[in-house]
């Protein structure tokens, strides 16, 4: 069957099997960025935006997302140029081995497009789908708060 | 070289992959499939202890788009130079741990074999055209077992008539198979039992600690084929490309100059990756079909069929005086290595090696007995081994406190070595284990100094820093009027090496361009830690350049020279110091050069922001121009590779304090706060090494608190994935506090000792002592659980 996204905002058509789920047709199509460390739902590092709202790709069918808007982070900033929460994330070194940080970063971003000043108790709720065991959460807490500031200081 | 006013060692640069891995660019092995891949599949054994009576693969074989199916009757190996002849039948004795040859490690696996050792175990390997077909082909797969008596406890791994794991007549280097022992150490400092009697008080505790698990992000995963030169090529998420490729050329039987290993980014290891836990059987569907196999292991697979942290039961015996001077310590574990000892002989002596010489006593015993078990296979684990020790010594040393009326931190101020002391029982296990009857070393004789250590700094200013003293009096107030959340307030301190001293190797080649930037080949293993990075830093101090003027190329066989690996706290002390000579080196070169051009001594002179500099006339010339001059002029392109093995392993020191609320009526425990001092020497970037003191902590935390990898009373694995395999998350965490307390270790680069692992160690003692002063109980076995919390205050049964 023909799955049609709007993925990082160009229309892609894919030819997908009826049982496949989004995050294996991602990466078939070159969007390394999603990652699959359980595909169960448990770990996070599969996270895409459909619509705008973090969901787990690694459990929903393909074919669930048709019409829909998808973002991964392969998606975010232009090219040669990071996204403000790209930099932070490296400016705060919020990056270890950096499997958890595609999904990181775009739980961020769903939360700072609603809420662009959160508090940490705020940052620390938008990565609670997002498991990460090398940097104990502190440092991708810290640039998801940065993150806000600059943006606040690119608007003002 | 001394301290001085460093340009990029001791500052926060970017790490030099982080962008690719913000921008989710390829950079792991799955981002890199081959064409006409096949996808590979493991048949683990249902059974912790079974023979094979037969097996039927025609069922899978006949399966459309099954390529092969492995079983022990048809496992290649490789014969002639290319592989691409090979023989049916391939039973040759290896280990799988990552580890510098000759391996401690015994050789007790085989690629297959028709004996099953634990759930999990390899039955038969699948290579199909679709991850679902090679799932359904072992499905297809009719074996007939004969159900062995498991054995499920290092208990009845010694007890009479048990049965045997290893009964194979080929299981090599095991200590003694057919009792089921693994491996043991059993050494003496002088003499304990007169130190016990000269002690006033002699305190004995019995402690726990379980399976934890790594639960690394990404899963262990491999991707192998041949060139187009037929040599084997894997890309491979492992800390041990070297290893890996010496191994797999021993269990495969293609010649070393036939392999390549390639370690792209990895997704965190932990140890976990210091192990051959797929490579293998991926390389060997690669043998059997020509084609490209890609092999992952799903998570519940990752979790309960690779490798965990040893369990352990362990008790301590301390003789104290009074004035909290120690007379004699005892520590004896007993050890689960699980079905194969894949590091069952080394970790378990970290256990006592690096705990017990954090403290001055003359008199020391340490033993282990390392049981082979028909339960998850145990191997290294961030602390490789010192963790369990902590835990038991740690509790133990405030139940000494508590017996002779000392406050925990000022006993451990009286009884914890300063800089000068020296480490007995390290450098003398080693002695002990290799030395012939009639040889008898003392143990001063061989003895390292401590030549740096701040750990009653460490001790000193996380107590501040946490306000110790004022607190361990409130909530004693406290918990008498609130009897539902109590608060305490518990410390302890820790002790870990700097690589493995006399093994741990390393290489470095530095090569000079012509605009004076640099390229650095390192074989030292980046799995997430920043090792790159924090090399690349010392290059460009070295050679006066930025960070992002070197450009660093990391493990892969072909290109880089050798490295031990990613492993006890290594890459930054012992590859660090590779780099750095070779650097050195071709600083000394530019300077030869550059000496000739400005009619000056190279001894007056210096590179410092791209220039050179004399300091006796202030002349300066860009550090381009020396290094044109000897590509175009001498037609001799600076380069420089250095070796490095050190022969001590200076400990870094730390003191972690945790400040709790447990819920007396759930049995739930938070941890409110968590404090760790450490000393590592120079810290070459405080960002990535305070990433690294908080992810270990949030693993310490996860071995304190929820982490526990169970089998039932039948040997199956009980934990599923990481639904209820729980490691913590970002709400949870406590507030954390890290203090670098700089020391200056003369043997390591710009001063360094290890960082990566100590503070994984505290977490279980501090949090165990700070439930001792909530509760007035202590709770011995690890993680605690709200049930066992609540059993402890005899709410539960
Ligand atoms: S891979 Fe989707 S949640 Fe883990
Ligand atoms: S950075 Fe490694 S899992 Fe998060």
């Amino acid at each position: 069957m023909i799955l049609h996204l709007k993925l990082n905002g160009k229309p892609r058509e894919f030819d997908v099997a009826p049982g496949e789920r989004l995050s294996d047709v991602l990466r078939r199509e070159q969007c390394f960025s999603v990652k699959v460390g359980c595909s169960t739902g448990d770990c996070g590092t599969c996270t895409v935006l459909v619509g705008g709202e973090p969901i787990v790709s690694c459990l929903m069918l393909a074919c669930q997302a048709e019409g829909a808007e998808v973002l991964t982070v392969e998606g975010l900033g232009e090219p040669g140029r990071l996204d403000t929460l790209q930099e932070s994330f490296l400016d705060e070194g919020a990056v270890q081995c950096g499997f958890c940080t595609p999904g990181m970063i775009l739980s961020a971003h769903a939360l700072l497009e609603t809420n662009p000043s959160p508090t940490e108790d705020e940052a620390r709720e938008a990565l609670s789908g997002n498991l990460c065991r090398c940097t104990g959460y502190e440092n991708p807490v810290r640039a998801i708060l940065e993150a806000g500031r600059r943006m606040a200081g690119e608007e003002s | 070289m001394s301290r001085r006013n460093f340009h990029v060692v001791g500052k926060d640069v970017r790490k030099v992959d982080g962008r690719e891995l913000v921008t989710g660019a390829p950079a792991f092995a799955d981002d890199f499939p081959q064409p006409n891949m096949l996808y590979g599949k493991i048949l683990g054994s249902p059974h912790p202890h079974a023979r094979i009576r037969s097996i039927d693969t025609s069922g899978a074989e006949a399966l459309e788009g099954v390529h092969s199916v492995l079983t022990y009757e048809n496992v290649p190996r490789a014969r002639g130079p290319v592989g691409r002849r090979a023989d049916l039948f391939n039973r040759v004795p290896y280990t799988r741990a990552g580890q510098d040859y000759p391996e401690p490690s015994p050789w007790d696996f085989f690629l297959l074999d028709n004996k099953m050792r634990f759930v999990g175990d390899r039955v038969a390997a699948v290579a199909a055209e679709t991850v679902e077909i090679a799932k359904k082909a072992c499905a297809l797969i009719e074996v007939d077992y004969e159900i062995l008596t498991p054995v499920l406890s290092p208990e009845d791994a010694f007890a009479e008539g048990a049965p045997i794991v290893h009964d194979e007549p080929d299981v090599q280097k095991a200590e003694d198979p057919k009792r089921n022992l693994c491996a043991s150490v059993d050494v003496y400092l002088r003499d304990v039992e007169a130190g016990f009697r000269e002690a006033d008080t002699v305190v004995e505790g019995s402690y726990s600690v379980p399976r934890q698990q790594h639960a690394q992000m990404e899963l262990h995963i491999a991707i192998s084929y041949f060139d187009e030169d037929d040599r084997l090529t894997v890309i491979c998420a492992t800390q041990v490309p070297f290893h890996v490729r010496r191994q797999l050329s021993q269990s495969l039987g293609l010649p070393v100059s036939r392999i390549r290993v390639i370690k792209p980014r990895v997704g965190g290891g932990f140890g976990g990756k210091q192990e051959m836990v797929i490579e293998d059987i991926c390389a060997a569907l690669t043998v059997a079909t020509h084609r490209p196999v890609r092999l992952e292991l799903d998570r519940y697979e990752d979790l309960t069929a690779a490798r965990c942290r040893h369990p352990m039961k362990l008790t301590c015996k301390t003789g104290v005086k009074k004035d909290g001077s120690l007379t004699a310590i005892e520590m004896i574990a007993l050890v689960d290595a699980g079905a194969y000892g894949s590091h069952s002989p080394t970790v378990p002596t970290n256990t006592g090696n690096k705990n017990l010489p954090r403290y001055r006593c003359r008199n020391m015993h340490y033993r282990f007995d390392a049981a082979y078990t028909n339960l998850t296979v145990s191997g290294a684990m961030r602390g490789y081994g010192t963790p369990q020790g902590s835990f038991a010594l740690e509790c133990h040393m405030d139940e000494t406190a508590e017996a002779i009326g000392m406050d925990p931190v000022d006993f451990r101020l009286s009884c914890t070595v300063v800089e000068g002391d020296t480490d007995e029982l390290s450098p003398y296990i080693y002695e002990v284990k290799s030395e012939a009857p009639g040889d008898e070393t003392k143990p001063e004789d061989v003895a390292w100094p401590i030549t740096s250590c701040g750990l009653h700094d460490c001790i000193q200013k996380g107590a501040e820093e946490i306000d110790w003293a004022r607190k361990r009096k409130e909530f004693d107030k406290y918990n008498v009027s609130n009897p539902v959340v109590r608060k305490g307030i518990g410390m302890c301190c820790l002790s870990q090496g700097s690589g493995v001293a006399g093994i741990d190797t390393a290489n470095a080649t530095v090569r000079l361009n012509e605009d004076g930037s640099a390229i650095l080949f390192i074989g030292a293993a980046d799995i997430g830690t920043g090792g790159d990075t924090v090399i690349g830093q010392m290059v460009a101090e070295t050679l006066g350049i930025t960070l992002d003027e070197v450009t660093v190329y990391s493990s892969d066989t072909d290109v880089v020279p050798f490295d031990s690996g990613a492993y006890a706290s290594s890459t930054t002390y012992v590859s660090g110091n590779a780099a750095l000579k070779a650097a050195i080196e071709v600083r000394d070169d530019l300077l030869t050069i550059a000496a000739g051009l400005m009619g000056e001594e190279a001894g007056n002179l210096r590179l410092e922001d791209r220039q050179i500099i004399s300091s006796r006339s202030s002349k300066k010339i860009p550090l381009r121009d020396a290094a044109m001059h000897s590509i175009y002029k001498n037609k001799d392109q600076i380069e420089h590779t250095a070796s490095h093995v050190s022969p001590v392993s200076p400990p870094p020191f730390a003191a972690q304090y945790a400040e709790i609320e447990v819920d007396t009526e759930t049995g739930e425990v938070r941890v409110v706060e968590f404090v760790t001092a450490v000393d590592a020497g120079t810290i070459i970037n405080p960002q990535l090494a305070r990433g690294q003191v908080d992810g270990a902590v949030s693993m310490g935390l996860g071995y304190a608190l929820t982490e526990e990898l169970m089998h039932d009373e039948n040997g199956v694995p009980m934990n599923r994935g990481l639904v209820d395999y729980k490691i913590f998350k970002a709400v949870g965490m406590p507030k954390m506090k890290t203090i670098f307390v700089e020391t200056y270790e003369a043997t390591g680069p710009f001063g360094v000792k290890a960082i990566a692992e100590i503070p994984t160690n505290g977490a279980p003692p501090a949090i165990g002592n700070a439930l001792k002063h909530a509760l007035g109980v202590r709770m011995r076995d690890l993680p605690f659980t709200p049930e066992r919390v609540l059993r402890a205050i005899g709410k539960m049964k």
